[in-house]
């Protein structure tokens, strides 16, 4: 299978991976997809309290490379974004801008899991801390 | 120089020999012929090229000529083993044996034949990829008629005790089909030592052309029958009908006989590179795990799982290396190898496995910029790997609650 080259670019020079502190009340966690299914996404974003703007937006995940671009482009594009634009993500946004074939979809809707849970943990910790 | 992309896939396929091509090329030039012409020299000399292949491919395995029946590949060989046999033997029996390793050519026959009324029986393997003999032993019954087990396994390497197998099949009255496609001219395989009744065989598996291969029916103590699946004009003892493929069969010779000849010092070399492989892979990265027996395996093979990261990513990593990976997302079926799930190890293992298949032609220092670059890529991809990041802060990740999708 050929890959995109946007998929190439995406894998060869990942953007934002790592990690941020998952305690801080700033920050919130997606983990999704599981070992024995080949691909697990951790995403995490750092929300800006005065603003309410994605500032910071890191990954690391376990998975084919059409994953790790998913992954990769999903924290290209939260950056910036307002957590109500973030939700606004849809996987087949990610399915264009890769140009992924149909048997790929499928890392495209786990990254948009990943943002939602990731968003779901940060909403979680404001709700706990208020 | 070393010259990119490296190839290292050679249980997939092998490269014709260049002294195989030789030999071909005359048949598709000035020896043309029809080796079922009889009354001509085109045909006659098409023939005499036939017989000597057939000689030459009998001798790799310790049969004899007319044991050979030349078929389209190892696909066509196994089908015609085992629906061949289940059909000729149906009066005695209805039963089949085999192995859930098996390759999907024997698999998917003997699937078929059990939509028609056959019984099969698939055994389990152990976490070392061979077969429990004491469980072969025990399902045989009166009913069966076939035992068809792989001598080398296509994705681990692993080698079936055939001799065994072929000690107990005797003895019961059972026939032994064994696909040997990836073990023979790789290492000493030989159908009276091993009391081997069919034996599948691949040309372009041994340095051959493609689209070419043998099934060897043994013709006496016992002489096998089988029903034809291919009718036709009555080649090849009426078994298996078609027009030879004269090129490819003189092809396929002649890389038999350098499979025999060359025997000792190929298997030297695949192990000493596949050693060299290993070594310098532990040597760089932890967390590796071997899928299969290393003790019983062919020279050249390593499977290997590189935990936490997953294979089709580091096939992309290393894009000048041509490898093969058990993972689900190299596959068209979008599972993981089922060879692999049939150890034991788990899903996430056969999804993090690479197959290095070493042969005649790779060299040490092939050997070397594989194993650099694998652990260069291999590391790099942990460090983007969430598992990696939860095992090295203490995280049991067999303790999880995965969201499964």
């Amino acid at each position: 299978m050929a890959y995109s080259d946007k998929v190439v670019d995406h894998f060869n020079n990942p953007r934002n991976v790592g990690s941020l502190p998952k305690e801080d009340a700033s920050v919130g966690t997606g983990l999704v997809g599981a070992p024995e299914c080949g691909d697990v996404m951790k995403l995490q974003v750092r929300v800006n309290p005065a603003t309410g703007v994605i500032d910071e937006a890191k990954f690391k995940t376990f998975g084919c490379g059409s994953a790790i671009a998913s992954s990769s482009l999903a924290t290209e594009w939260l950056k910036g974004k307002t957590v109500d634009e973030a939700l606004a993500i849809k996987n087949t946004d990610i399915v264009a801008e890769l140009s992924l074939p149909p048997v790929k979809v499928h890392c495209s809707v786990l990254a948009e899991d990943a943002i939602k849970a990731a968003i779901a943990d940060f909403k979680r910790k404001q709700e706990a801390g208020q | 120089m070393l010259k990119l992309p490296i190839y290292m896939d050679n249980h997939a396929t092998t490269p014709v020999d260049p002294r195989v091509l030789d030999a071909m090329l005359p048949y598709f030039r000035e020896h043309f012929g029809n080796a079922a012409s009889r009354n001509h020299k085109f045909g006659w000399e098409a023939e005499e090229a036939v017989e000597q292949a057939r000689k030459q491919i009998a001798e790799l395995i310790g049969a004899t000529a007319k044991e050979i029946v030349f078929t389209s590949g190892a696909t066509e060989s196994d089908n015609l083993a085992i629906r061949g046999a289940a059909y000729m033997y149906r009066d005695k029996g209805d039963h089949i044996i085999t192995a859930v390793t098996e390759h999907k050519a024997v698999i998917d026959t003997c699937k078929r034949l059990e939509k028609e009324g056959f019984r099969v029986t698939y055994l389990p393997v152990q976490k070392d990829g061979l077969i429990d003999l004491g469980r072969l032993r025990e399902a045989i019954t009166d009913k069966t008629t076939l035992v068809t087990i792989m001598t080398a396994n296509n994705e681990i390497g692993v080698v079936q005790p055939v001799a065994e197998i072929g000690a107990i099949t005797r003895e019961r009255g059972v026939l032994f089909h064994t696909d040997a496609v990836q073990a023979a001219g790789k290492i000493p395989f030989d159908v009276n030592a091993m009391k081997v009744d069919m034996a599948s065989l691949s040309a372009h598996k041994m340095y051959g052309p493609k689209g070419v291969g043998a099934l060897y029916v043994r013709r006496r103590n016992p002489r096998v029958l089988l029903t034809p699946i291919i009718e036709g004009g009555g080649h090849e003892r009426g078994m298996r009908s078609g027009t030879l493929n004269v090129p490819g069969i003189v092809g396929f010779g002649k890389a038999a006989e350098l499979c025999r000849t060359e025997l000792a010092a190929d298997m030297a070399h695949a192990l000493a590179l596949r050693d060299r492989l290993n070594a310098k892979l532990h040597e760089g990265l932890d967390e590796l795990y071997i899928n299969g027996s290393m003790e019983h395996r062919l020279p050249g093979n390593l499977n290997i799982s590189f935990a936490y990261v997953e294979g089709e990513s580091l096939l992309m990593g290393i894009n000048d290396v041509a490898v093969s990976s058990g993972s689900a997302c190299t596959s068209a079926s979008l599972e993981p190898s089922y060879v692999l799930k049939a150890l034991g190890a788990g899903d996430e293992m056969a999804h993090s496995s690479i197959r290095f298949g070493i042969g005649r032609f790779n060299t040490e220092e092939e050997v070397d910029y594989v194993a650099a670059k694998t652990v260069s890529v291999v590391r790099k991809l942990r460090e983007m790997s969430p598992l990696y990041e939860m095992v090295k802060s203490g995280v049991d990740l067999s303790k999880m609650v995965w969201a499964s999708h």
